[in-house]
């Protein structure tokens, strides 16, 4: 009832949308978003070998991605690194934001979030500069130059992006639910099982997801730490495009713009179902 | 304040001494518990009474294990349980916003301190059954939790606490919720639960009315310290601070001159000069000085004679009773209650010159 009367009350004093120019400034915005992508995938369905002329429709280019071994393979490498290094993110953030909202407060404890988050505001160009470095040198002591790398440089870049959904749900949690649950006799791994972990889910999820979307689209990092034969899906089209272009990385983009959309719409309803 | 010494202590389920919990340090520090010391018997209605920021949350936190004295000793029959984690304590609580676990049906929030025990599955099935028609919740069993309306969460709270059978459930205003007509039947469920389980209740509330309807005995509570534990009637009619007077109920405050005491009563001069005797409050520090209390139903207003005088300012009207407003002839305002009858009005119209009349032995005098 307030809220009504709040959004009574507002609307009447301002309205966005009633401004001047509001519909055209956001008619703009949308053409300049998405325009690009409409071409994209239109021309992936196109016959002819250009990307500037339309030859008819054709999904020619979607069995020649499909068939084409190196894209195959960098496709399911994408996928192993992103849910490997998703669940090691989803795990490592849960704990931290477990530790960072289940204690009180304490002196150095916003240096901590800043920490946590620090490879949000660290530029990408610098990690990967670093990465690079760190892993020729481990890659000499050890011999091992398998996904490993990819997989931890991709779990490190992200824990913050799986953290900050996790850490909102903890906050926005009754801690006087994880009370009951203790003074009800629950050891304190009883109470994370029975009460915290279940209430949790929807942030890990989310958390899941976004780091799983943010693994599979990584350029920068991947390009300076994957070694000869590891190119993921980004690399591997990033490389094609160095070459001769086709509209097969018109139809391996749309492909892989399918599936970020269905994961996330997927994720989504998942989500929904448990909150 | 001393407890009486005829209780045993094996008669004794929760005992709190010399209380303090300190938050921060320095001269910034925060004294929410200051030397507390009550004792709370088996079986008891115990009632924590002040308002909000006295310091009854965080003792009733502390007897739960969510929080750790600074200094003193909290013992369940004898036990020294201060140190010990909630869940390694015999007492369970109902909270303020109920905590039900969201994600469990009605079920399995009853059912969820049995399993944490580690019971059998037939034992927990009988035992909740049990609680859920304690509490009139039979039907509703199944159902999720977000499906149930505030009184019925408040019942299912209390089954949850009640099912693990614990030696003393701490109630942490736990009828704040409800509506006046929910609260009041709730009072009455409480009580009746409390004498069918022969729980030990601690409450905590601010409504003075409810911790005088429910408690068997109340203490009251103001900046971290307990001011006076007693009967409800106690409480009432023998209040030892004015804090108490002024908390519970409505009441009027004389200066008076004290003359004397004899046999354990004593003899005021009122302002007006006549003198009257009145009760001693326990821990009464000898003073020539003194601060009456009468309770407005005490007195009544009458055309001449009585120990004081004054004119009408006011009459409120108020169903069941009528509050007369007097200013004495010496400055202070002083409030009658009187009961309504049908055929009578209560007799004094505004500016009129009335006595007041104080019953014998309803003055009390105050140990400030």
């Amino acid at each position: 009832m307030a809220r009504a009367r709040f959004d009574f009350r507002t609307r009447a004093r301002f309205d966005v949308r009633a401004q001047p120019g509001f519909g055209t400034i956001a008619l703009f915005t949308f053409a300049l978003l998405y325009l690009p992508i409409v071409t994209l995938v239109v021309y992936a369905f196109n016959a002819s070998d250009s990307l500037s002329s339309w030859g008819g429709f054709s999904l020619h280019w979607f069995a020649a991605a499909a068939q084409n071994q190196s894209v195959q393979d960098a496709a399911w490498r994408s996928l192993i690194i992103a849910a490997s290094a998703a669940t090691m993110a989803t795990i490592a953030a849960t704990m931290a934001a477990l530790a960072t909202t289940r204690t009180p407060p304490y002196p150095g404890l916003s240096f901590k979030y800043a920490f946590i988050n620090l490879p949000l505001m660290v530029p990408e160009i610098v990690t990967a500069v670093a990465l690079l470095i760190v892993f020729a040198k481990v890659k000499v002591w050890t011999g091992y130059s398998g996904l490993g790398y990819l997989i931890l440089a991709h779990t490190a870049f992200c824990i913050p992006f799986a953290y900050l959904p996790i850490r909102a749900r903890l906050e926005g949690m009754d801690q006087s639910l994880e009370r009951a649950a203790a003074d009800l006799y629950a050891t304190p791994w009883q109470v994370f099982r029975r009460v915290t972990l279940p209430l949790l889910r929807p942030g890990i999820i989310a958390g899941f997801m976004l780091a799983f979307v943010i693994s599979l689209d990584d350029v920068v990092i991947s390009e300076f730490v994957k070694s000869g034969g590891q190119d993921t899906l980004p690399t591997y089209m990033l490389g094609q495009l160095r070459r001769a272009v086709t509209p097969e990385i018109n139809a391996i983009a749309a492909a892989f713009l399918v599936l970020s959309v269905a994961l996330v719409t997927v994720f989504f309803f998942i989500n929904r179902k448990k909150a | 304040m001393p407890e009486p010494a005829a209780v045993p202590d094996s008669r004794i389920a929760v005992e709190c001494r010399g209380i303090v919990k300190q938050f921060g340090e320095g001269p910034r520090a925060l004294r929410a518990l200051d030397n507390v010391s009550v004792a709370i018997r088996e079986n008891e209605f115990f009632t924590l009474l002040g308002p909000s920021g006295c310091g009854k949350t965080t003792l009733l936190r502390m007897i739960a294990g969510f929080e750790y004295p600074s200094e003193g000793s909290i013992r369940l029959h004898g036990e020294d349980i201060a140190g010990l984690p909630p869940f390694k304590r015999p007492i369970n609580t109902v909270f303020q916003s109920y905590a039900l676990f969201p994600h469990l049906t009605v079920w399995e929030n009853v059912a969820f301190g049995l399993q944490m025990l580690g019971r059998p599955k037939g034992e927990i099935a009988s035992r909740v059954a049990e609680m859920l028609k304690l509490v009139h919740m039979e039907e509703l069993a199944q159902r999720r939790t977000d499906e149930i309306s505030g009184g019925q969460g408040q019942r299912v709270a209390l089954a949850r606490a009640l099912a693990p059978a614990p030696k003393v459930l701490l109630l942490d205003e736990p009828l704040s919720a409800l509506d006046y007509k929910l609260r009041k039947e709730m009072q009455i469920e409480l009580k009746r639960m409390q004498s069918e389980t022969g729980i030990t209740f601690i409450f905590v509330t601010h409504d003075q009315e409810e911790a005088l309807t429910m408690s068997d005995r109340i203490a009251v509570m103001s900046k971290g310290k307990v001011l006076q534990i007693g009967t409800p009637w106690d409480i009432y009619d023998k209040p030892a601070e004015r804090f108490v007077a002024d908390f519970i109920g409505e009441t009027n405050f004389l200066p008076a001159a004290m003359v004397g005491i004899e046999a354990g009563l004593a003899r005021v001069r009122l302002p007006s000069g006549v003198e009257m005797s009145a009760t001693l409050a326990d821990g009464y520090v000898p003073s020539s000085e003194a601060t009456l209390v009468v309770r407005p139903e005490h007195a009544r207003v009458v055309a001449s004679g009585g120990q004081l005088s004054g004119l009408v300012e006011n009459v409120v009207y108020f169903g069941t009773d009528t509050h007369i407003h007097v200013r004495l002839d010496e400055g202070f305002t002083f409030m009658v209650r009187q009961q309504n009858s049908r055929s009578q009005s209560c007799g004094a119209e505004v500016g009129a010159r009335v006595g007041i009349e104080i019953a014998p032995d309803a003055a009390q005098v105050l140990r400030d």
